[in-house]
Order: C-alpha cells, then structure tokens, then sequence
C-alpha cells in the first residue's frame, strides 16, 4: 500500500502520530543531501545508520533551550512574561515546550526542573499541586519518553516534590536523572532517588564530576541530560547523531589489526562525512538558525551546537574478531574493545565539522542505545543480555567505555523486587559505579509497571494496551514493544 | 552462588606462625537481604543446630579435611582462607560495598575466626553484621561484640522443648544472647521464621517482643515466612504461614514492644 494512505489508515496510531508520520514522509520525498556512492553504500547495509532523522534536516536533531533565561527574561515571541509564582511558572514551561522542536517532534529536554523551580517554592502544599498537575500535564501532552529533566545535584524542596510525584504518578514521562556527586548530593535525597527509581524505573543517575568535567573542558559551566542520557550543553544542542553499527561492520575486516589499521578508518570516515553535510544542510540551508524565535531570543546559541557520532554493537564486533575469548568477561576482549574505542574517539577528535563552532567543530562520542528494530545489535558499549556477569563485575567491565563518551553512555540494570526494601542497597551499588568511572547508571525493579527500554522508559501495562491493537498515547511504546521482541530488553539478568 | 577469584597469597601470616583460618562455605559479592545497604556476605562452614527448615544445609557439616579441587582445576567451595584471603576476595568490590555480613552455616561456631575477620574488615573500612543463631555466648567474647557493627539473631523457637524439637539444641545461650545483646544496643536484628504447627509462634513473638522492650532495644523484629524451596525434601510439604497469620503475629509483635516490625 502506499505509505502515506497506510500511515492515514493505520488503527493503531494516534492523530499527532499520523501527523507526525506524514510530516517524514514528505520530508523523505526529497533528496537535497550530496551523499557519496561509498557514505550511501554503507548506508544501504545498515553500517552508518542516521536514525530515521530524515533526507532534509529542518531542526537540530536534539534541542538544549537555555531555560534559566526563558524563565528570567519570558518571551517576546511567545507574549510570555517572566513568571513571578510557581502557577506561572510551570504555566511559562509548559507553553515553551510545546514550541521547541526536536527529532521527536517533542522537546527532549525540559530543564533542570529543581533548579527552574524552586525559587518559586513558598508553600509546600501548593508548590506540590503545581509541580503534580505540571508533570502530569507533562505526561500527558508530550507523548514521548524521549523527553528529559534533570535534577540535582543539589537538594531541594522542588527536587524532593518532583521524586515523590513521579512515585506517586508511576508515568513514564518524563526520562528523569539525577545528577549525583558525592559531596553535594545529601544521602537521604539520594537515598529517596533510589526508593524512586526502584518504583517507577527512574530517575537515572548521572556522575556529575564525570559530565561537568567534560564540558568544563569544552568551556562550558553546565550541561544538559536530554533524550535517553546524551550529555549536551545547554542553550545549544545536537545537530544531528548519526550511529556507526560495529555489529554490521564486523566482516568487512579479515581480522583484529586489519578493523584498526583499515576498516574503521574508513567507516569513521565516511561517517563523518556524511554528518558534515547533514549539518551543512541544517545550518546553511534550512533556515532553522535564521529564522527561530528560540535563536532569536537567546534560548539556543549556534555556537553551542554540536553533533553526536554515534556507534552501537561494539560488543558483536569484538566478539567477532577477539579469537574466542568474550566481551564482557575476558580481559583479552576488552583490550581489544578499548582499542576500537580509543582509536575512533580519536578519528573524531581529529575531525572538524567546517558548519560548527562548538568544541572547534568536534563532533562529541556518543553510546547509542539502539532502536527497536535491531536484532543481536547490542547497544553502544553494553555486554550484551543473557551474557552479563554477576553485577559489580559488570559494573567494573563498563565503567573503562563511559569515558570516551561525553554525549552519552549508560548501563541498565533490573533488580529483584526485594530491593525495595534497601533502596540503600540500590544506592550503593549507585554510587560505587560513579566512582568506579561509570558515568551513567539506571535501573528498575523486574516487577514495575514503567521499565527502562534501553534508554527510554515504557509502560508494561501500555506495550500490553498495544498488543490488543489500540492506539497508545505515548509514541515510545511501540519502540519499546518492539525492543522486547527483537532485543530482548526484559530478560535482564535480575540482580538481588 | 558466587566465584570469587581464586585467592593468592595463600599462606598470609608472620612467618613460622601458622595463620588462622577459616572454614568458608561461600562468598556473595553483593548481597540487597542481609543488612542495611549492599553488603557481601560470607558464609562459614558448619553449624551445630539442625533446624527442620534449614535453607542451607549444605553449610551445616563441619569440614576438617582441606577440600579439593573441581574438574575444572580451581579450588572448590568450602575452602580454608585466613581472614585477608576472604578481604582481598570481596576487595575488587570495595566501591559498591556498605559493610559485610558474617553468615553460615553459623559463624559462632569459629568465634577466633569471626573475631579476626570482624577486626580486619573494620580495619579495612567495612563494618561486619554477625548474622548467628546465638548458640555461642557473646558475652564471653567482648572483641567479636567490640569488633561487630550489630548482631542479627536468630530466635528459632522461645520454649526450650520446642526450641530442641526444632533444632536439636537448646536455646539457653539463645535467649541470653537476646538479653545480653539487646541491652547492650548491639542488636541490629531479632528474627523469626514464622513455620506453623513447628512451635507456638504466638508465644515466641510475645515473649521475645517483651524482651526486646525490657532492654530498652531499638532493633527490629524480622517475621519471615517459612518457604520451602531449597529445605530438605522431608520439609517441603510444610504449608507455608498464610498472611492473615502474620499479619496477627506483626501485630502482637508491636503490641508487646518490639520497636519496629517488618514481614518478609
Ligand atoms: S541455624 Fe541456620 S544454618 Fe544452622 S541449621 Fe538452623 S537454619 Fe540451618
């Protein structure tokens, strides 16, 4: 059938997801990119792979707006006033998400959510029926778990309110982290972060040092957690992620010197290649940055714009030329897997984007977490399920990957519902993997209803609804019905 | 289970001076069930009482002839390791641990063992909870008390004739230990396992909530349902309790002074 009549026909889709079905289509009727015969060749086999972002970037792939202003200076565009009371402010909020585009159609990021608010936090009771319509609204109107707010890593009375919510409210909207140091993040909040977690799949923890060393070091004083866990900065965002699936390339090389010497060379890039003009097209033909009030106002500075190299199936590509000995378990593999990663961190260090600014034009490494259609693909650098070790010995087998990955990397772990009754536990296997060098943990109980797909959160209860052939609000859950066919996402190994 | 590395180092200890060792059923890396936080848990071989619902009876014999090895060439479980043979084990781990659990098998049956291990670990930054059916008389042994971070005890059964159907033992240290632990703020822990028709569950859980309240202790009272996957078969038709019974037994536990009571 054609796919536009199908897309409109389609029963199990909402209108806003026909709407937005449409929209691509349309969008890849057109063929404006200069793409090479040997980019497109590798595209053809699934190697390079830009994640369904389109034949005519129209908007940053990821959008990080500067909310701290937004709330300080309102906007012209928008007729919004700087809000004076916690009513307003969450009312300013919702208004702007609902005008700031992103790969999704949906923003990825909400704010720094306890920062944003607390300000306006003068009574408790009231601040707690605001900030509880507001993530509800939030669930309900940004159908996709895509979308991100941070907290932390300070303790407040907004961050408290915003744990306990999403306790209560058990949605799966919006992707929730903590960004967690240990000595600025109080135990008991901590603590209270990972009762959360183990009730409603989230919030993730992310180590603060780790992420805010990194974009120290780019020259910025702060970052955002957006999307599944890509570390941006804000006020600017992410161009564009294009992945390299290291799973698909594995035959093209003979052996383990000649993936190094010759076969990853050329897919980075070719890779590389192909994001440059993905972003030419973006910054010098769209009109995105000439024309958008976020630009205008501030909100997003195109210098703080940055692209994402993505790369997934790093465990199948060491597997496949390690001489037997396993990713995830044996230290020959993973010498082998840390010269993969070290030697494209550093074919993309030494390329430099001509239509970027940010960062001198480096694009920024990123873990990409898959998409549902991949099948014995693991995820960026994850050991590959069914395959894990026992829990800390995984954690200590990760940890070395999370710090060639600035724009993202995580690990997810299921634990037996027992937990529940030591968050402590939770919180120390937390903070022992932060320390170890992990850069990004989540986890869930095996028994709750909202659960971690691979970096998106779902509804059990909502892939069921799916599975009956109705239409389900949120768009993810179709991802994350099919991620627990071809992934496998539920058989994690459960950790007691 | 787990598999720790094989431990090196083997024969730790000033030299010409035999190094004590202990006999160790198994170590857990990591462990969300015995204590407060993660904690690794090591679990000694060999334990006097006999108990019908006894979850580990493998850990039960005492071994004295030094084990063997598997077909695979490591060493098998239970193994003699000296105290810092069992630390560097768990050491790797260090990051992700809050303390360690002592188990068994009962751990008060190697008290120079126990001792040693709970002043190495402590030593070492890691707290010891003593999990023990309180067959031995800590009050006889103040450098395991002055070591350990708490003790979780075990009260299998308050009447003694029941107490020795139940575990071939008496329970005259048991109760002492409750006494003697609970006054001094050392217990963490008081547990029950809830079996029905094994002993007077009702007299156990009053009698030893009043105990607790007569020593002024803070320590939480543990009611645990009786399952019977992993008892020996003989016990596996036992019924488990049903939850209206330990919903009374929580009750009365909170109506006769125990602090905090929780059902698991
Ligand atoms: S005291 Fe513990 S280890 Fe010993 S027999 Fe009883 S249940 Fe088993």
């Amino acid at each position: 059938m054609n796919p536009i009549l199908a897309t409109i026909e389609d029963r199990a889709l909402t209108y806003q997801q026909k709407l937005a079905g449409l929209a691509r289509l349309a969008e890849n009727s057109l063929s404006v990119l200069t793409v090479t015969p040997e980019a497109q060749a590798y595209r053809d086999a699934g190697v390079i792979c830009d994640l369904f972002e389109g034949e005519a970037p129209y908007r940053p792939r990821y959008i990080v707006p500067d909310y701290e202003r937004f709330i300080k200076q309102g906007s012209a565009f928008l007729g919004v006033a700087p809000p004076t009371d916690i009513w307003e402010a969450t009312a300013a909020l919702l208004i702007l998400y609902r005008h700031v585009p992103s790969i999704t159609t949906f923003p990825v990021y909400l704010g720094d959510l306890d920062a944003l608010l607390e300000p306006f936090v003068r009574d408790e009771a009231e601040a707690r029926k605001a900030i509880g319509l507001f993530l509800l609204q939030i669930d309900r109107t940004i159908n996709d778990s895509f979308c991100h707010a941070d907290i932390g890593p300070r303790e407040t009375q907004a961050g408290r309110l915003i744990l306990e919510l999403s306790r209560e409210q058990k949605n799966a909207v919006p992707n929730l982290t903590l960004k967690y140091d240990p000595e600025l993040t109080p135990e008991p909040f901590a603590e209270l972060a990972a009762a959360t977690a183990l009730e409603v799949a989230k919030p993730s923890f992310a180590s603060h040092r780790i992420f805010g060393a990194d974009f120290r070091a780019m020259g910025f004083d702060d970052y955002a957690i957006v999307s599944c866990y890509n570390g941006l900065p804000k006020g600017g965002g992410s161009a564009t992620l294009v992945r390299l699936n290291l799973a698909r390339l594995a035959p093209y090389a003979k052996d383990a010197e000649d993936l190094l010497a010759r076969v990853l060379p050329e897919a980075a890039r070719l890779q590389l290649g192909y994001m440059d003009e993905r972003v030419r097209f973006l910054v010098r033909e769209s009109g995105f940055f000439e024309s958008s009030f976020l630009v205008k106002e501030g909100l997003v500075r195109a210098d703080r714009v940055t692209g994402m190299f993505g790369l997934v199936g790093l465990a199948e590509l060491v597997n496949a030329h390690a001489g037997g000995k396993r990713f995830g378990h044996d230290d020959e593999a993973e010498a082998l897997g840390l010269r993969i990663i070290e030697s494209l961190s550093e074919l993309v260090r030494d390329h430099s984007c001509p239509y970027l600014t940010m960062n001198e034009g480096r694009y920024l490494m990123h873990a990409q977490v898959g998409i549902d259609s991949d099948s014995g693909i693991s995820p960026g650098c994850r050991i590959p399920i069914g395959d894990e070790p026992e829990l800390p010995e995984h954690i200590l087998r990760s940890a070395p990957y999370h710090a060639f990955f600035p724009s993202g990397i995580g690990d997810v772990f299921a634990f037996e519902p027992t937990a529940k009754a030591n968050p402590r536990q939770l919180l120390d296997i937390a903070k022992g993997a932060l320390a170890s060098g992990l850069r990004y943990f989540s986890a869930y109980a095996a028994d709750a209803d909202v659960v971690r797909i691979t970096g998106y959160l779902v509804k059990r209860s909502e892939i069921e609804r799916m599975n009956r052939g109705e239409a389900s609000l949120q768009d993810t859950t179709a991802l994350g019905r099919n991620a627990v066919n071809n992934l496998g996402v539920l058989e994690r190994r459960i950790r007691s | 289970m787990a598999d720790t590395p094989d431990a090196t180092a083997a024969q730790g200890g000033p030299a010409g001076e035999a190094p004590l060792r202990g006999r160790i059923a198994k170590i857990l890396n990591t462990s969300a069930v015995d204590g407060p936080g993660n904690r690794a848990v090591i679990f000694l071989q060999g334990c006097s009482f006999d108990c019908a619902y006894c979850h580990n009876p493998e850990t039960r014999p005492a071994i004295t002839a030094k084990p063997g090895l598997r077909p695979d060439g490591k060493e098998a479980w239970p193994r003699w390791m000296t105290s810092g043979q069992v630390l560097s084990s768990v050491g790797r781990y260090r990051a992700f641990l809050r303390g360690i659990t002592v188990t068994g098998g009962e751990c008060g049956e190697q008290p120079e063992f126990l001792q040693e291990l709970l002043r190495d670990a402590r030593a070492a930054g890691l707290p010891g909870l003593v999990d023990t059916n309180g067959s031995l008389d800590y009050e006889a042994w103040p450098g395991i008390v002055a070591a350990a971070e708490g003790f979780m005890l075990d009260l299998k059964a308050w009447d003694t004739d029941e107490h020795r159907a139940l575990t071939g033992a008496g329970n005259a240290s048991v109760l002492k230990n409750l006494d003697f632990l609970a006054a001094s703020g050392a217990l963490y822990e008081l547990r029950t396992v809830i079996a029905p028709g094994l002993f007077d569950a009702e007299a156990t859980v009053r009698n030893a909530s009043e105990a607790l309240a007569r020593a002024g202790s803070k320590a939480r009272y543990k009611l645990i349902r009786f399952r019977p996957q992993g008892v020996r078969a003989a016990w596996r038709s036992l019924p488990p309790p049903d939850d209206a019974l330990m919903e009374r037994l929580s009750a009365l536990a909170a109506d006769s002074g125990a602090a905090e009571v929780v059902v698991v």
